[in-house]
Parts: structure tokens; sequence; C-alpha cells
């Protein structure tokens, strides 16, 4: 056979930067496809539906209102409560998701994987996009909620940088996939760093600004807050709040910062993803 | 024709024991245990390939430096005992898992049906999951989208296309991913051992469609099972796997032949209070032990049994098969009962000629059944002898040269009367 007459080859070893990407866009109808399975079977096998969606951000929501804001009483920079806590509960949500189930995806998805070839990076991207129409429903309902005070007359503005706000959805959603692939990679050697990763992701909320501002936080522990700067969810919620509220800490630099980690994290993560992908069937 | 696929060089190890147990606390308990100088408690019992033979290092080659070609349009039978390394070529293949080291080449799109039904979600209706499995199989929305009617059609779902798959039959079930991997258009097809699943008409049926794909459409077939029937009907080429290398490739029906050979074990092994099966073996009139005659000669079949307490129930029967697993007959002792009734204790052997020109040139196989006069079943040793038939060319007339058709070699007198 010539050299030019073949049209694939496996091989031992490939090219850490070969992400194949062409791949996965080859394969982009089987991503919609997932997508739509995910939502269907998620309507079919609950009583509830999508209320689900509805409920537990509501809850969350309460219940931070009641201890945090009412109980210990944390400022909100002035915001009514529930708004304030919603605008970071949804947006937490949305990238505690993908990072949680991409960082399960070698376990959950084993069986397929061990048994039929496609690009695997398409698993991770369905579920940042299935997540993405959970995220949906749950900014309907923040919406109202923005609504319902306006109407009440609490004092909120929308500004400008809520045009921001397709930005910061791309970078949660890929700062999730991508941490959430790296730490994918690790728990197909150890099954149970996913339990880390389980109260881990809860614990690391404390660490962004979901429950407090972060000018707040700098005044309070002006020699530990760097701790929360750094974190790159946080640049995104303040400007999420920013946008959508009024209040918060925008500035371009962190937001910057933010998206140099995402993309960074990212391309790690594809990486180690596309390296564990080879030969994970065999230690699984 | 063109080369479909090139493997050069191709391995593939497995580490056994010291792979991740999974959990950090297993790994701490393992470090404790050798910090004590205690043995590894998870060492692995690794799927070696020479189970019997303990080797030094913990790095077990399922395939070793294994180079073939196969030719565009080829329809190729892997076969081989397991852990031979099937398995872990079709993997390889299919890009499931990478090579350790080698490559392969290859022209073509590949279609590879490891599992029937991977990714059928059971909520979701046939419908969808013609779409989601085409999906995953690598094909293109619009696809599936033309070849929707022949699929549902050759799976005969008509009615059910809208109904969730969790309530499918199994059959129903089988069929309909059967069909979805059959109308991927691939240049090469990979198929393990689907087959076994569902009925003997939709086995047939799977079968001819696969027949079709290679014969009919000119694509390569790569087809892994322990059906012999199904390989040599399907295959026109096989490869052999023993212990991870190719042992031989070529001709299908050679192939078939050389897997049979491997197998012969002479000792047989079974003992109860009354009696021991000790050996079972062949032998041409020379009294010498063979494994091949023509069928121009006798063939003995000799078992050597231990009565220890005489034994009115004793008695066995030697079931023969032909290379394709169809039992062909069952010589069994009820006609001599009352002879083995009166053995005494001690060994005997029981002699079984076999007359010449009663079976066809081709491979044959012995199971011994184990059984009480009364018919009742003691204990069968599958396979627990082969032998072959060579073809002595007399009924040739040195005219006809192909391997001679049929089940059975009667050479028959035959005579010419002059009709008026």
């Amino acid at each position: 056979m010539n050299e030019q007459e073949h049209d694939w080859t496996i091989e031992a070893k490939s090219s850490l930067l070969d992400l194949k990407l062409n791949e996965v866009w080859a394969y982009r109808d089987l991503l919609w496809l997932l997508v739509r399975r995910d939502f269907v079977s998620f309507y079919k096998q609950t009583i509830l539906g999508p209320l689900w969606f509805f409920i537990q951000p509501l809850f969350t929501t309460i219940i931070f209102t009641f201890i945090f804001g009412n109980l210990a009483g944390i400022s909100t920079d002035g915001l009514p409560k529930p708004l304030f806590y919603m605008a970071g509960i949804t947006a937490w949500n949305y990238f505690a998701d993908c990072l949680n189930k991409t960082s399960s995806v070698f376990k959950d998805n084993a069986g397929i994987f061990g048994k039929v070839y496609f690009p695997r990076l398409i698993m991770p991207l369905s579920i940042v996009v299935s997540n993405l129409v959970r995220f949906g429903v749950q900014m309907i309902l923040f919406l109202l909620f923005m609504g319902y005070y306006y109407l009440l007359g609490a004092h909120f503005q929308v500004t400008w940088a809520i045009l921001l706000f397709p930005l910061l959805l791309v970078l949660m959603a890929l700062l999730g996939l991508g941490a959430g692939m790296i730490i994918s990679a690790m728990t197909t050697k150890y099954r149970d760093l996913a339990f880390l990763i389980g109260f881990g992701v809860q614990l690391f909320m404390y660490a962004t600004t979901v429950i407090y501002p972060l000018s707040t936080a700098i005044e309070k522990y002006p020699t530990y807050s760097w701790i929360i700067e750094y974190n790159p969810m946080t640049p995104i919620i303040e400007t999420f709040r920013y946008g959508f509220l009024g209040e918060g800490s925008f500035s371009w630099q962190s937001l910057g910062y933010a998206t140099t980690v995402t993309v960074l994290l990212l391309v790690i993560g594809i990486i180690i993803f596309n390296k564990v992908e080879r030969n994970f069937v065999d230690t699984v | 024709m063109s080369v479909a696929i090139k493997v050069e060089n191709l391995s593939k190890a497995y580490q056994l024991g010291q792979i991740g147990t999974g959990t950090i606390s297993r790994d701490l308990e393992r470090w404790y245990a050798r910090i004590r100088g205690k043995e590894d408690p998870f060492l692995r019992i690794g799927e070696s390939n020479d189970q019997h033979s303990k080797s030094e290092s913990n790095v077990v080659w399922s395939l070793k430096d294994i180079n073939f070609e196969i030719k565009q349009g080829d329809a190729v039978g892997i076969i081989g005992r397991n852990g031979a390394g099937k398995s872990t070529l079709l993997k390889i293949l299919s890009k499931v898992t990478a090579p350790t080291t080698g490559k392969i080449s290859g022209k073509g799109r590949i279609a590879s049906l490891l599992e029937v039904g991977t990714g059928f979600h059971p909520e979701l209706s046939g419908r969808e999951n013609i779409f989601l499995n085409g999906a995953i199989l690598g094909m293109r929305k619009k696809e599936i989208q033309r070849k929707l009617e022949e699929i549902v059609d050759f799976a005969g779902i008509e009615r059910y296309l809208d109904t969730p798959v969790k309530r499918y039959s199994s059959g129903m079930y089988v069929r309909l991913a059967f069909a979805v991997a059959a109308h991927l258009e691939s240049e090469i097809l990979i198929v393990d051992e689907v087959l076994a699943v569902g009925d003997a008409e939709f086995q047939k049926k799977c079968l001819g469609k696969m027949g079709e794909v290679s014969k009919g459409e000119g694509r390569t077939v790569l087809f892994v099972s322990h059906n012999m029937a199904s390989i040599k009907q399907l295959c026109d080429k096989g490869i052999l796997l023993n212990n991870g290398i190719v042992q031989y490739s070529g001709k299908i029906s050679k192939i078939i032949s050389s897997y049979f050979i491997n197998y012969n074990k002479q000792e047989v092994f079974f003992e109860n209070d009354d009696f021991s099966a000790k050996k079972l073996y062949c032998t041409n009139a020379k009294n010498q032990t063979v494994n091949s005659v023509t069928n121009g000669s006798e063939l003995f079949i000799k078992v050597l049994l231990e009565v220890k307490v005489q034994n009115p129930n004793l008695g066995f029967c030697i079931a023969i098969y032909n290379g394709m697993k169809e039992l062909l007959t069952c010589i069994n002792t009820f006609h001599i009962h009352s002879e083995i009734a009166s053995l005494g204790t001690g060994k005997h052997e029981f002699v079984i000629p076999i007359p010449k020109y009663i079976f066809n040139e081709g491979e044959y196989f012995i199971n011994l059944h184990l059984n009480s006069s009364s018919g009742d079943l003691y204990y069968i040793i599958e396979n627990c002898y082969t032998f072959t038939i060579l073809d002595d060319d007399k009924r040739r007339g040195g005219i006809y040269r192909d391997s001679w058709p049929g089940q059975i070699s009667l050479v028959p007198n035959i005579n010419i009367n002059v009709v008026q």
C-alpha cells in the first residue's frame, strides 16, 4: 500500500497537541442527539419533570436568605436579599453542574466508551450543552424574581455589563468543562476522588462570592481575600451581578484574568482528556 | 486489489497486579501491606494468555508483534481460543483502546459492532434510538434519515417505531440494534460475536446481511465468532490467533482445521467411586496412534476405562461432530450392556472400529458422554479428541480435483446394466 492510499492510521502514540477537533465537528449531529436524549429522558423519568429545575434554586434562595441574610446578617450590597442570592446561585449552579457531570464522564459512560469509538470530547460537550437547558429555566426564574422586585420598587438597576452575559455564559461553561476534564482524568485512576469532588465543589462555593459580595470579603479579611479574588469564578459572578443588578465589583482586569484561566484550564483539560481517553478502557 | 487494513508490528500489553486498585484507600492499604512485608492484598489475577505458566514480569502481552494485511472486499474470520487476543485486536481496530506499540493503517470508514445497541436509551422511542445509535456509530443525521425505512423494515418493528424501547421484547431490541449497524455505510465492518443473540431465523438474516455486505457490496468484513459454521459460511479467509500471535492466516477451511488440531488432549479425566475414564484416542489398523487417516482405511477409537466396582450401570456414548459442530452420530454401549455389567474390576480398553468410506474428508471431533444403562448422564467431556479424515482420491477417478462435497463418503460399486 502506498502512503497516499490509506486514509487513517492507528498508532501507539499520538501527538499531545492533536486535539481532534475536526473529528468532533464531524460528529456534531451526535452532540445534538445526546443533548436531546438527556432532555427527553429527564422529562420522562420524573413526575414533576422540569419543575425540579425551579424547586432547587428556589429553596436554596429561601434558605440562604434566612440563614446568611437574616441570621448571620451578611451584607448583600444593598440589594434585595433573594435577588442577590439567586443571581449567585443561578450562575454558580451552571458552573457546578458542568464541573460535576464532566468530572465523572468516564465512569458514567464506561459502557459506551468501551464498545464504540467516537470523539470522546463529544460527551463532556453534550453535558455542557444539556445543562444549558436547566440554566435557561433557572434564568427565567431569576428574571421573574427581578420583575417581581421591580414592581415592588426595590433598589437595583440593570447596567450595560448585561451585554457581557454571553461571554459570562461561555466562561462558566468552559471553566466547568476544563476543570471537569482534568478531574475526570484523575478519577479514572482513583474512583474515590469523586466523593472529594462532590463536597469539594460545595466548599468551593464558599470561596466564591455567591453568598457575600466581594467588597465585604475584602473589607473583613484584607489578608486572605486574595483567595477569593484569584478564584476565576468570582469575577464571573461579580460581573453577572453587576450587569443584572447594578452592584458588584466589576473590572476588565479581573474578567481578563478569569478568561485567561478558563482558556488555560480548557486547553490543559482537553490535552489530558485526550491522553487518558486512549487507554482508560484498560484500567477501568 | 488494494489493501483495506494493514497491521504492522502491533502489540498490546496489559499490566497485571500493580494497576491502580481504583481507590486511594486501597492503594494506601496496599502500601501498608508492602512495608510490613506482607503480600499485596489486591494483586489481580489477570487474564493471562498462557494461563498456566507463571511469568516473571507482571506484564502480559495480549497481542505480540502482529502483522497482517486484509484486502478490500475480503471477509475475514478471526478465530482462537478464549484469551487468544481476538477481542483485544478488535478493540484496537475499533479505536476503543490504543495499541502499546505498532501501527495500523487503512482505507475507508470502519463500522465496528463490538456490541449491539450501544447507547440505546430505554426511555427513548425506537425512532429516537435509531438516530442516537446511528450517530454514535458515526452516521450523519441525513444519512440515517435516508436509511430509516430500510432499517425499520429489516428490524420488522414498524408498529412499534414510536414506542419506548424499554417495552420491546429482547428479540426486537436486538433486531433493531443490528439493523442500525448493518445499514451503516462503511467500507469496513467489524463484528464481534453479536450473532449469539436473537433467534435462529434472525441469526440467519444477520449472516445473510453480512454476506451481502461482503460479497454483494464488496465491503471488507472482519468477523469474530466461536461458531465455526457461521464463520465458514461467511468468511473466505481467516486468521488464527493463539496466545497473542498470528498462528496461521489464509483460507478459512485451513484455519478452522488448524484450530481444531490445536485442541487435542488424549487424557480424559473423569472419576467417581465406581469407575474412571482414563484415555480416549484413535489408532489406525496397525495400532499406531494417529490424528488422521484416509477415508479408505479403518479408524479405531479407543476408550480406556477403569472399573473399580463391578457396575451394571456403566455405559458411555461417543458423539461425533463435524467441523460445523453438527452432530453426525452417537455410538453407545447400550447393546453390549450385559457384557459391561459382568466386567470385573480393572482397566478395560473399548475398541470401536469406524468402517472405511463413512466420513467425508474433514475434521471431526468427539464428545464422550458417560452414562448409566438407564440413560442417566453422569458427565460429558466435550471436544476430547479431534481426528481428520483425508480423501484417498479413489472416487475422484483422477478427474475431480476440488474438495469432495457432502457429509459422508460412500464409494459404492456402481453396476452398469445394459438396457434394451
